[in-house]
């Protein structure tokens, strides 16, 4: 590994638990890699996780960090950020965190655009438990709570996160892992409230399912179905079908909430003098 | 008028707790609005920002338990207050706070139930779900106050008892205390008495989160304050590390359990009066208390031996007191606001060594000393 990534690990805590051929790995490769090149300060930084395979991430990592509870580490990140706005605060969730449980979090932390940065894993399936179809599971596919095949429609986890008001929303894969580490970089030098969503392969509890393969395939399906920003504009619909947009999705400009909390303190003590 | 004290002060008891919450040192507050406890955020959504706290109204009461834990681990005392719905919303991540050790004051101004019941009555409802409402074994301390002095003096108690025992606190009152408007003595700002949580000391080679000495209370580092450490809901090791071997499991559970159990002389307050010579004992809590105490003096003036024990600490129950009171008593008298749930703690704490008679009244009203009087003068 290039630079000195493998500082942010907790070595002392791996190997870690996630099954073969599965991309977790590649997005925590990717999110050292961005916190090596950003030179994060680990003692002014926090990483926070849900419940979920994925959210096993934050106890690999070596800062102060938290395994919360399924779908609420959005809340717990915003009352550490709240209390302590100089600390950096990454967050990490699994897709069934994130969009189901943790639904009303999500849209809540982006209405607030409040300053954490959160990293995604979508595997398409709730992999700890078992293969149980997520919110991000696409339509006709495979879990063991759909035998017959899904018959809901999938979120578009980012396209959420910005009707919601994230003011930064990126997506890669983790055949991707350049733009990965770039739109989590992007994502954490924002002001503001951003969302990453790391398409990721889960070969044993989704891909087995639906045929896709081992996990080198389920790689090569990425590379195939993630397609540029700037390439998708030339593309018409058609030739879009079964595909998703990678790379920078959304950048805005917005009021952070910590800061305008902070400028509500000033203007309380003012006029409380004042009285 | 030259003889008010200068620090008393007419106050609503969600006033008082408020108050007693920022003379605690709570400098955070993460809540969802519900009757009858929103005056508490309310008051504090426009006080915290003058001392350079935080409030925030979260999305609802998960996220609200959720972003107390994470500003108390970021080193601010802080609180949520809620009522019978959101208190059940609530339980989730109160058991994380339990077994990640993360001090915290959780209100909970219970009201008549289940369900949505009727929001503005109330109740009492809500004791074995302070006790027992998040899963698993788990330790909790709960106060129930009578007074608007005791919801302002038992707030600050709450936080002390959180810092000391690194555990959630639970402020277990009602409708009736937290609307009532009574007179409250404050104390003056040196004379509080105020409890921090106890730190590592600085320069440690390596720093183990739940590594505790004989009070079963490990030292807190806060996050970014020196020490990296992982804290997690998963059962883990002295190094906060995930764990599923039984033993390690067990003995965390046990020293959770063991540090509230090994300190009740410390926590467990209560009150008696008249019960010296008491033959017919009422134990009754909160609001009830006082027209239990009430109903003892009218039933003295009618010469009847009767007394008065009123718990303050409702968890952990005072199960030795009460045992001791049941070998003189007569008979016991649990008059409470709901189906008896504390009177089958009584029961349990007497053993069959005297009768155990439940008062009950659960439709959103309170219960009267008349009432109670009845019941003692029909023994
Ligand atoms: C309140 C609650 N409900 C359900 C669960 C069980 N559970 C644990 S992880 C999980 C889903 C995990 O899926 P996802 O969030 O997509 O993460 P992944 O494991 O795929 O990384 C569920 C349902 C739980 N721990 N808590």
């Amino acid at each position: 590994m290039q630079g000195n990534a493998e500082r942010y690990l907790n070595k002392e805590r791996l190997p870690h638990i996630w099954c073969p051929g599965c991309g977790n790995g590649i997005v925590l490769g990717a999110l050292i890699r961005a916190f090596d090149k950003m030179g994060v300060d680990q003692d002014k930084t926090v990483v926070i996780s849900g419940i979920g395979c994925s959210s096993r991430a934050s106890g690999y990592l070596d800062f102060n960090s938290m395994h919360t509870t399924h779908g609420r580490a959005l809340a717990f990140a915003t009352g550490i950020k709240l209390a302590r706005p100089e600390i950096n605060v990454f967050v990490l969730m699994g897709d069934g965190d994130a969009s189901a449980i943790g639904g009303n979090h999500l849209i809540h932390a982006a209405r607030r655009n409040i300053d954490i940065t959160t990293v995604i894993f979508n595997n398409s399936i709730y992999g700890m438990t078992g293969g149980q179809y997520s919110p991000l599971t696409p339509r006709d596919c495979r879990a063991t709570t759909a035998p017959y095949g899904t018959v809901e429609r999938p979120f578009d986890l980012a396209g959420l996160a910005q009707a919601a008001g994230a003011t930064y929303v990126g997506r890669a894969t983790t055949y991707h892992t350049g733009l990965l580490t770039r739109l989590i970089i992007s994502g954490a030098c924002h002001k503001g409230f951003s969302v990453i969503e790391a398409v990721t392969a889960c070969p044993v509890s989704f891909g087995r399912r639906n045929e896709m393969g081992s996990g080198h395939e389920m790689l090569m399906w990425q590379k195939e179905h993630g397609v540029p920003v700037e390439k998708a504009k030339h593309l018409t619909p058609e030739e879009m079908k079964d595909k998703f947009i990678i790379g920078e999705l959304h950048k805005s400009v917005a009021p952070e909430y910590t800061e305008i909390y902070g400028q509500l303190i000033k203007k309380a003590q003012c006029s409380y003098k004042g009285e | 008028m030259t003889d008010v004290i200068p620090l008393a002060r007419l106050m609503q008891g969600n006033e008082a707790i408020a108050e007693g919450a920022l003379d605690a040192g709570a400098r955070f507050f993460a809540g969802y609005p519900i009757t009858p406890s929103t005056e508490i955020a309310e008051i504090l959504a426009k006080k915290l920002p003058i001392v350079g706290g935080k409030f925030i109204q979260m999305e609802d009461e998960m996220a609200s338990m959720a972003a107390v834990i994470g500003a108390s681990l970021a080193g601010l005392k802080a609180l949520t207050a809620t009522s019978g719905p959101g208190f059940s919303l609530k339980q989730e991540n109160l058991g994380f706070a339990a077994i990640a050790e993360v001090p915290c004051v959780v209100v909970n101004v219970q009201r008549c139930g289940p369900s949505t019941g009727i929001p503005t009555a109330t109740a009492q409802g809500d004791v074995m779900q302070a006790r027992w409402g998040t899963h698993g074994d788990h330790p909790v301390i709960a106060l129930c106050p009578s007074s608007v002095q005791e919801s302002y003096s038992l707030t600050i108690r709450a936080f002390n008892l959180s810092e000391k025992y690194r555990t959630p606190v639970i402020l277990l009152t009602e409708e009736i205390v937290s609307h009532l408007r009574e007179r409250v003595n404050l104390p003056q700002p040196g004379e509080i008495p105020v409890i921090n949580r106890k730190k590592p000391p600085a320069g440690l080679k390596k720093y183990y989160p739940y590594r505790a000495g004989e009070d079963g209370v490990p030292p807190m580092a806060n996050f970014c304050e020196g020490y990296r450490y992982h804290v997690t809901g998963l059962v883990h090791n002295e190094n906060g590390v995930p764990t599923t071997n039984p033993e390690l499991a067990q003995q965390l559970l046990n020293r959770l359990n063991n540090k509230i159990m090994d300190h009740l002389d410390d926590i467990v307050t209560y009150d008696s009066h008249l019960t010296e010579d008491a033959e017919i004992i009422v134990i009754a809590y909160g609001a009830v208390a006082r027209s239990a105490k009430r109903a003892v003096r009218d039933a003295r003036s009618e010469g009847i031996k009767a007394g008065l024990f009123r718990p303050v600490t409702i968890w952990p129950f005072p199960y030795r007191e009460v045992a001791a009171l049941s070998q003189q008593a007569r008979a016991i008298i649990v008059p409470e606001m709901n189906m008896g749930q504390i009177k089958g703690e009584v029961e349990c704490a007497a053993r069959n060594s005297t009768k155990v008679v439940g008062l009950n009244r659960f439709g959103g009203e309170i219960i009267t000393p008349g009432e109670i009087l009845g019941v003692i003068k029909s023994i």
